[in-house]
């Protein structure tokens, strides 16, 4: 690899301060780096702080130990640049499907048409035309994290941190959507780290597949698994399924650790 | 329609049960006169304008008090949650205010303000300003912490970020607040006219009763009370306009 890294997280370290009780060590030494244009998958167990390495690069956390640099700039407050899938979707309860879609066009200076055109496009990317004027009390789990998906692509960030953004789908759903990301992944210049417990999938989607360790969360190993996405069957080719399982097997150890270390 | 009938079905037994006592004179007609009677002094009071200028007058001061509190009240509140130093600023002084019976602020406003609009108008502002900071407060502080991030991540500055998400957010809490103080401007509104002033309709009241004008004192009564209601039916309406996107869907 060339340049430098897009994403560099060095030595990173995170600890929670809740105003009551007493601190919690979320993560501990975290080492990464991303290239331009690379597809980073994060596996480890619940609880090991894939959410708060997302929230630490997009600047929502602050950064206390270690570093991280977007572009070789420290990473200060959030920027249109990182764009993010929350877990728990973080929908505008107060807005339709289609308002949550356009509140990030709003602030970009493209003509109104523009930005509807826009917005309709992920809508029926993500499959929810016909609820454009629904709120997001009235859709399903599966409904809610596709408008955050919309949300997000629509935006059109150079970055992407998705968090597990496929949980709350469908098997078939989730077939369509990963496709889906792959191809604008493949259209436009664009850093994904996606944050997933689907195995097959990170090994699908991502170049690179880093292991996390259970609480306080490390870099345990990372694993190249770069397979040609076009071959329609690699799910069933030999590389694919030795290299699941091998990541399976990496995955099982630290959940067993962080099952006996819970509380 | 039905359903509603039913539900006023004790308000116009009640009508009735006053007109009998009155015309059976258990009670002397000075103290309660008949419904039918009222109905017609009102009649009267309409008129000849007096009721109209009158409420006209009320409904200037409750509005104009009670807009100054909801604005004012709002950006207190939401400044509260949001920058620590505005919190230990009016922390203490929203503590102090809260318990003090608004009602002993009239002599206050009209020393300074004299005994016209605006004296009123100060005293339903600061009442009914208190109910509206600490909702606002309350509600401001219960947003979520991801939608902020998610307004920020999308390219919102942080004064956006407090119109965009935080308001919102604090809304449902904050209209609840809002309605306390609609009804306490009534409160205040009514005690104060009675007390001190040349209009109005708490004026009109105390005017009427000390003249003897029973009737009629009771028309204006009847008056006040429905306005009360109206306005809170019609803020009731107005909060589940605002707030349609936390129904679900049965
Ligand atoms: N706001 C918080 N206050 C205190 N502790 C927290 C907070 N958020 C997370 N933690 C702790 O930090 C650790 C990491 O949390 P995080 O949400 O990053 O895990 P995760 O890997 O995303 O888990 P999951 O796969 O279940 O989403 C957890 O053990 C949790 O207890
Ligand atoms: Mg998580």
């Amino acid at each position: 690899m060339s340049s430098q890294p897009q994403i560099a997280i060095d030595k990173v370290a995170h600890v929670y301060r809740p105003p009551r009780g007493r601190p919690v060590l979320a993560l501990e030494e975290i080492s990464l780096q991303v290239q331009q244009r690379e597809f980073v998958a994060l596996l480890g167990p619940s609880g090991c702080g894939k959410s708060t390495l997302l929230y630490l690069i997009g600047g929502f956390l602050p950064v206390e130990k270690g570093s991280i640099t977007v572009n070789g700039e420290p990473v200060k407050a959030p920027g249109p640049d990182r764009g993010i899938v929350f877990q728990h979707f973080a929908l505008f309860p107060w807005k339709t499907v289609r308002d949550n879609i356009l509140y990030g066009l709003e602030r970009k200076t493209m003509p109104r048409a523009e930005r509807e055109e826009q917005a309709q496009h992920f809508i029926d990317l993500v499959g929810l035309g016909g609820f454009e004027d629904s709120y997001p009390s009235q859709l399903s789990g599966g409904m809610k994290q596709r408008t955050a998906l919309a949300r997000t692509l629509a935006f059109d960030p150079s970055i992407l941190l998705m968090d597990e953004p496929f949980g709350a789908l469908d098997a078939q759903t989730r077939h369509l959507m990963q496709a889906e990301l792959l191809s604008i992944w493949q259209r436009t210049p664009k850093t994904v780290i996606f944050v997933t417990h689907d195995v097959q999938e990170a090994v699908y989607l991502a170049d690179r597949v880093a292991v996390m360790s259970a609480r306080p969360g490390r870099i345990k190993t990372i694993v190249d698994t770069k397979f040609d996405k076009k071959d329609a069957g690699i799910f069933k080719s030999k590389g694919f399924v030795e290299k699941v399982d091998e990541l399976w097997n990496l995955v099982r150890d630290e959940a067993i650790k962080a099952e006996r270390r819970a509380p | 329609m039905k359903s509603a009938v039913f539900r006023y079905l004790p308000l116009v037994l009640l009508a009735m049960a006053w007109e009998a006592t009155a015309r059976l004179e258990l009670v002397s007609s000075s103290a309660l006169p008949p419904l039918s009677e009222v109905m017609v002094s009102w009649i009267d009071l309409v008129r000849t304008g007096e009721l109209a200028g009158n409420t006209g007058a009320s409904l200037y001061r409750a509005g104009a008090g009670l807009l100054l509190a909801i604005v004012i009240g709002t950006a207190l509140g939401i400044g509260m949650a949001w920058w620590k130093p505005i919190n230990v600023l009016l922390s203490p002084l929203v503590e102090i205010f809260y318990p003090l019976p608004k009602s002993a602020l009239i002599p206050v406003t009209v020393i300074w303000l004299g005994f016209g609009n605006g004296s009123k108008i100060l005293l339903i502002f600061m009442g009914c300003m208190i109910p509206v900071t600490i909702s606002a407060f309350n509600g401001a502080r219960s947003s979520e912490q991801t939608l902020v991030w998610s307004a920020r991540s999308m390219g919102a500055n942080r004064l956006r970020m407090l119109w965009d998400v935080v308001l919102p957010s604090a809304m449902p809490e904050l209209l609840n607040g809002i309605r306390t103080a609609l009804a306490l401007s009534f409160i205040l509104l009514v005690s104060s006219e009675l007390i001190v002033a040349r209009e109005g309709l708490g004026y009109l009241i105390g005017f009427l009763g000390a003249n003897g004008s029973y009737e009629a004192m009771y028309a204006v009564v009847m008056t006040v009370s429905l306005l009360g209601f109206a306005a809170d039916r019609g803020y009731q309406m107005l909060m589940n306009r605002m707030l349609r996107w936390r129904e679900q869907t049965l």
